[in-house]
């Protein structure tokens, strides 16, 4: 995986060229994310044998992995255009506020017990990125 | 806000591929501005009026 390029570098770079290696590092710490998480998991019943210390350091380097991956999705963020910049700040709000509002009302159901099942942080993780893609395909066409 | 970008770029005989180039944007974003849908941050004008070689008024009116 590619290491954080310096600016004198990226400005060699076409736009196009540049958007490729900043979606391309995203991507690539994004799986390190989501495979440091499993590990976390899989690790603590079937590797370590639920050893504390171990599976907290490995929620140390998720995080680590985690912080990573925000930092590749800032400078994605900054190498985009304006118009683009602007489609993502408002699929970005919009999933934010869905998030925040759904996420509330689906634990106020869940801890009533109105659900008839265990409310669990990923479906508010797919309902986010679903509310993100949308407004992400709304916001493109608005300006097309 | 109106502008003029079309009519300068169909002088030079560009494509909006090479505008956007040109002012280092996307070319949807050149189609968003020459439709009227998105209006360009003061930079991104300066940018254009010094690609045109004019004023940010001669290429951009307030409607």
């Amino acid at each position: 995986m590619e290491g954080f390029i310096d600016m004198s570098d990226s400005q060699k770079l076409s736009r196009r060229q540049r958007n490729q290696r900043n979606h391309r590092r995203l991507a690539g710490y994004t799986l390190v994310w989501l495979v440091s998480l499993a590990l976390v998991y899989f690790g603590h019943r079937y590797l370590w044998d639920g050893a504390a210390l171990v599976t907290t350091a490995m929620v140390v380097l998720n995080i680590i992995a985690g912080v990573a991956m925000m930092m590749a999705n800032k400078k994605l963020l900054a190498g985009l255009d304006e118009l683009e910049q602007k489609v993502q700040l408002e699929a970005m709000a919009l999933a934010l506020g869905a998030g925040l509002v759904g996420g509330f009302a689906y634990s106020a159901l869940s801890q009533t017990g109105v659900l008839p099942f265990h409310a669990e942080i990923s479906h508010l993780a797919v309902f986010i990125a679903l509310t993100y893609l949308v407004a992400m395909v709304k916001g493109v066409k608005k300006y097309q | 806000m109106k502008n003029r970008l079309k009519v300068l770029r169909a002088e030079r005989d560009w494509t909006q591929a090479d505008l956007a180039e040109r002012l280092d944007v996307s070319r949807q974003t050149i189609n968003a501005i020459e439709k009227g849908k998105f209006d360009p941050s003061l930079p991104l004008a300066f940018k254009a009026s010094r690609l045109f070689g004019l004023t940010i008024e001669d290429i951009f009116q307030d409607e």
